[in-house]
């Protein structure tokens, strides 16, 4: 999932916000996921305030929500960059030579896995299996899928994303 | 001694009247249908091995440890959770699952520390247990790759360290916090090699959402999650049984023990009020015995503003003796008496009262339920015949609709909470009707189904609108009534409730709660199957707090819900013997059970035992007692266990009187604040050093049991005895299991009441007689102690107290998890990490209206007296209402509260006090000078 841009800087009180989004998916059975989803994709993450706004929603726990978000890798917690860049790290891949290409991306990114650029302009992350095996090596820029990856190729890619 | 083993069999009992029998490692086992390998297994006798799996929680299969063949199945799988079936052919032991087993394991010990030698759990870890059953020696893994081995520990919890470093993710910490305790404050987080155990949202364990009941740290196999004086001290090498000394649920824990020294308390799977079950109180909030602010020697003065000087025991009795039978001789028999208390044991309390009867030759005994549930005495006597609750804990298993009134126990009644919380999950109806929104009304996975947020002081008004709505809707039960009450006297009631003025509409209008909830609730009671109705001091604390407890006794009554499991009217008992010291006779018109003063056999039975002529009038009550005290009739006082001046309400009208005495003796465990009042400190003993018994709120008695010397040289029971002996009383018990003979000789229904039967059986519900030889889980089956229930009218009368335009807003009291009633105990604990003072709760509007926010000082301010403390804005309360607790004698609550008591109890009104809340910038005139006094009153005088 790309991250879109935020329309809510960090600087507003997200609140009255998420309390519509919640409450707007209050009749949905099990609304959690459904209404992580619809927090991600305005916010571009979970705002730490959802979760005992949604606790107190569902009349579960903190722990519990806390429990979902930290259980899917695309829950974010924090903002991702502007763009997003996963590659793959899973077996195909790496039986095709993706962990070269892993580490290429990191050394022109400048970044380790899981971390985004202080400019916030590309976060990098790992996935495992996009479901490209028969293109591998494969990663995902945003919510374009690529594949056959080698280093040059890679950095055609990763052109545009860096200024 | 040893340590008292319980053992585990892995997955919860399970009832079904099917019988499965089957074949383990060629033995034959028959269990009910529906019960695991596992359990069968570990109930023959046999143990396969397991880490995930704790028969308090519901199975879960994670480990892969006790995984089982099959004969005829394919695979091996886990026994825990594989239910048994007829014929089945099980083996547990196989060179397959041997190999399988030590797999497992290896792969758990190469992400675990190996500090086996000086960690805390050493001697008592399931891990290191396992990895002997199952044969490892070696890792062919090695330590080298990434493990979580290095991982910080969270020592927030001032009783237990979370160190997940030694964590194997068997989720039993998680599963007994949500199954067990029902507060769902853990997680697994993250997933794959991340998974971790997580209180909260990223938060440590003292600021999630986790109350510290012990469930967790009980179900953990490791030592990731420990005691901290475990840690500190050491595996125990032995314990005892006993009971908690907390509140009312009684629940019985094993002391675990090095030498005289307290380990842990753990509580015992087979205690019957709480299953294997604590809270943070009694599981944690122990460390008060041995605290440093205990006084150990008798001390007196003749001033309460000069300092104490310490004396022997000798002297102390002899000054005591010497002072009472001087007033008595100067003002007259009656010029003194005594107050028992609810938290010493039964024969404790008999004693006393026994002094006062016969020592004294007069009937000035009184005890502190007098200001919490004489109410219930009163009332439950007047309409079933017995001054008790009709149940058992286990009831609540077996009730569809329950009415929680005026009772807070997610705070007040934590371990009986999780088991009522525990039956809502299961999908049980909840009506909760009390001023505040508490827990009960909405927590994780709890929701009641109508609340009903009425003016404090509207009780009787509600209830007997339910009434109509049941009446007038024909949901009466009229079969139960017409078997087991007085028709016409039910005719009466009906006709008095169905009267428009107790119309739901017309009650809204006092109550302020919507008539179409009133409806709905009474409805659901009276169709939703057995009907369970819970209470506490919401009910009793109040001008008609009888009348409430009667029109709660119709509703069970009209509904027919008596008399069986799952129903019933159950009183939550504040302190831990409040049952127990009302029935050892600590009314002044009552011997013990309940039979009054004049009745001339009950009086014969005594005064033969005895040796002595007894009075055959009424003593006094203890609000009166200070007024006597105050026209100069009353001048000397024995107070057992009890804080009269931070406890009981107008604290200005307690002090004074207590100030116009000549002889105050205060026997306890601190200095409390009657103490400062106090012309003898006679040093208590606390429940660990002492033998007895507690009844708890369900009739159940329990022993406690010493398990270690007193450290004030006597126990309480004992000092009793030797004032009785100065004041020329013959009183030579040995042990207190000879003072409980003699009551079991003297009172019918504990007549079959022995300590050889409470060990036996482990505990026993009164009564317990010829008739009941083990005692009385359920009572009024078949009919009412009495005869027929009794219907009462309950009219509402408006207290007296009331608002208006200086005194504004209602203030109510109550109490909060961590603490617990005056604070004398849980205060000199780590429990203050939660609750480190009282706080004023006060909703938005009322806030806003004063310019209040959130942590401001304010001024309360009621017709008797005024405090300061800080503000909790919060809608919890509603407009007009404002709540605060009275655990700190700081604030002093009761200085605000009134003398406006119960018309037939005197059971003091602190649920309703008119109030105005306004800013502050320091304490009252009155703190100042109370902390002053204190001060001044608390000075020991160096020993020469």
């Amino acid at each position: 999932m790309a991250a879109k841009q935020s329309v809510n800087s960090a600087n507003t009180n997200p609140v009255p916000r998420l309390a519509e989004i919640i409450a707007a998916h209050g009749h949905v059975a099990g609304p959690t996921l459904p209404t992580l989803h619809a927090i991600q994709a305005e916010f571009g993450h979970i705002p730490a305030e959802a979760i005992q706004m949604i606790a107190d929603a569902e009349n579960r726990s903190r722990a519990e929500i806390h429990g979902v978000v930290s259980f899917y890798h695309d829950y974010r917690e924090t903002p991702a960059g502007r763009h997003v860049v996963k590659v793959c790290r899973a077996e195909a891949c790496q039986a095709m030579g993706g962990e070269a290409v892993a580490a290429h991306v990191a050394e022109r990114l400048g970044l380790g896995f899981g971390e985004t650029a202080a400019d916030g302009g590309v976060t990098l992350e790992n996935v495992y299996c996009l479901g490209l095996c028969a293109t591998a090596p494969a990663a995902q820029i945003d919510e374009r899928p690529c594949g056959r990856l080698t280093p040059e190729r890679a950095d055609r890619l990763l052109a545009g994303l860096i200024r | 001694m040893s340590l008292v083993e319980e053992h585990d069999f892995g997955t919860p009992a399970v009832k079904s009247a099917v019988t499965v029998s089957l074949t383990i490692d060629g033995s034959a086992v028959s269990v009910p249908a529906g019960t695991s390998i596992m359990r069968a297994a570990a109930e023959m006798g046999t143990s396969v091995p397991k880490l995930c799996a704790t028969d308090s929680v519901k199975a879960f299969g994670s480990c892969r440890l006790c995984l089982v063949e099959i004969e005829g199945r394919a695979g091996t799988p886990a026994s825990c959770t594989t239910p048994v079936a007829e014929g089945m052919v099980v083996r547990t032991q196989t060179e397959r699952l041997k190999r399988l087993r030590k797999g497992v394991m290896e792969l758990y010990i190469s992400d675990h520390p190996l500090d086996c030698l000086t960690c805390g759990a050493n001697g008592d870890c399931e891990l290191q247990d396992m990895a002997g059953a199952v044969g490892l020696r070696e890792v062919r893994y090695g330590y080298e790759g990434e493990s979580h081995t290095k991982l910080e520990k969270d020592q927030s919890n001032p009783y237990f360290d979370y160190d997940p470093s030694k964590c194997i993710v068997c989720s039993r910490c998680v599963r007994a916090c949500e199954e067990t305790q029902g507060t769902f404050a853990l997680t697994i987080e993250g997933r794959g090699f991340d998974s971790r155990v997580s209180p909260g949202a990223h938060e440590d364990f003292l600021s999630s959402e986790c109350v510290s009941c012990g469930a967790c740290v009980q179900a953990c196999p490791t030592a990731t999650l420990i005691e901290k004086s475990v840690v500190e001290i050491g595996q125990p090498e032995h314990s005892v049984v006993t009971t908690c000394a907390y509140c009312g649920v009684g629940c019985s824990f094993k002391a675990e023990m090095r030498g005289d020294e307290l380990v842990r308390m753990v509580p015992w799977k087979d205690g019957k009020a709480n299953r294997g079950h604590s809270c943070v109180k009694g599981r944690f909030a122990w460390g008060y015995a041995t605290h440093k602010d205990r006084i150990l020697k008798p001390m007196i003065r003749a001033r309460i503003t000069d300092p104490w000087t310490e004396v022997t025991w000798d002297e102390a009795f002899a000054h005591v003796a010497a002072e009472f039978r001087r007033i008595q001789g100067q003002y007259g028999k009656d010029a003194i008496g005594g107050i028992t208390s609810s938290r010493c044991t039964n024969e404790e309390t008999y004693l006393v009262q026994k002094l006062i009867r016969a020592g004294f030759g007069n009937n000035n005994v009184d005890t502190c339920a007098r200001v919490c549930h004489s109410p219930t005495g009163y009332g439950l006597k007047t309409a079933f015949g017995t001054s008790a609750g009709t149940q058992d804990f286990d009831s609540v298993e077996e009730t569809d609709v329950v009415i929680v009134i005026g009772a807070n126990p997610t705070d007040g009644h934590p371990v009986f909470a999780s088991r009522l919380k525990k039956r809502l999950r299961q999908g049980a109806r909840l009506i909760v009707i009390d001023p505040r929104r508490t827990d009960m009304v909405k927590s994780p996975h709890i929701q009641a189904d109508y609340h009903l947020p009425l003016r404090p002081g509207t009780n009787v008004a509600v209830v007997t609108a339910l009434a109509h709505v049941i009446v007038t809707e024909g949901l009466v039960n009229e079969k139960f009534v017409r078997e087991f009450c007085d028709w016409s006297e039910f005719e009466d009631w009906a006709a008095f409730v169905a009267d428009p003025r107790h119309a739901p509409e017309a009650v809204e209008k006092i109550s302020g709660v919507p008539a179409a909830a009133i409806r709905g609730a009474a409805r659901l009671f009276a169709t939703g199957g057995n009907g369970a109705i819970y209470y506490g001091l919401g009910v009793t604390e109040h001008s008609q707090g009888t009348t409430t407890v009667m029109a709660i006794a119709n509703l069970a009554l009209a509904t027919g819900n008596l008399g069986r499991p799952g129903v019933g009217v159950n009183p939550l008992r504040g302190q831990n013997n409040v049952q127990g010291s009302c029935d050892m006779g600590s009314f002044p018109h009552e011997f013990p059970g309940y039979r009054h003063v004049s009745d001339d056999a009950t009086r014969e039975t005594f005064e033969k035992l005895w040796g002595v002529p007894l009075s055959n009038e009424p003593g006094l009550r203890i609000p009166n007692m200070f007024d006597a005290a105050l026209d100069g009739s009353f001048r000397g006082l024995y107070v057992q266990g009890e804080d009269i001046v931070q406890s009981d309400p107008d604290t200005h009208h307690v002090t004074s009187g207590l100030s116009a005495m000549e002889c105050v003796v205060v026997h306890d465990l601190f200095l409390n604040e009657t103490a400062n009042y106090a012309h003898v400190f006679l040093p208590g003993s606390t429940f660990l050093e002492k033998d007895g018994t507690f009844t708890n709120a369900e009739r159940r008695i329990n022993r406690v049991r010493r398990v270690m010397a007193p450290k004030n040289g006597l126990a309480d029971w004992e000092v009793t005895q030797r004032l009785a002996q100065s004041l020329g009383l013959a009183m030579n018990y040995t042990h207190p299991r000879e003072i409980m003979a003699e009551i079991a000789a003297t009172t019918p229904s504990f007549a079959g009441v022995t300590y050889e039967r409470l060990d036996e059986l482990g505990s026993v519900q009164w009564p317990c007689n010829e008739a009941a030889p083990t005692g009385t889980p359920i009572m009024h089956i078949g009919g009412f102690a009495r005869g027929k229930g009794k219907f009462v009218i309950t009219e509402y009368v408006p207290t007296d107290e009331k608002t208006g335009p200086r005194f504004p807003l209602l203030l109510t009291t109550g109490r909060i998890l961590s603490q617990y009633n005056v604070g004398a105990q849980t205060r000199r604990t780590a429990n203050t990490a939660w609750h480190p003072e009282d706080l004023l709760e006060i909703h938005p509007h009322d806030a806003e209206n004063r310019g209040l926010k959130d942590g401001d000082w304010v001024r309360v301010q009621s017709r008797a007296g005024e405090t300061t403390l800080r503000a909790h804005v919060t809608d919890r309360v509603a407009p007009g209402v404002v709540y605060t607790t009275f655990h700190h004698p700081e604030t002093q609550a009761n200085v605000i509260t009134t003398d406006y008591s119960d018309w037939a109890t005197n059971c003091p009104e602190y649920k309703v006090t008119a109030v105005q809340i306004a800013p502050s910038n320091g304490p009252s005139e009155w703190q100042e000078h109370y902390r002053d006094h204190a001060a001044l009153s608390r000075r020991i005088k160096a020993a020469e």
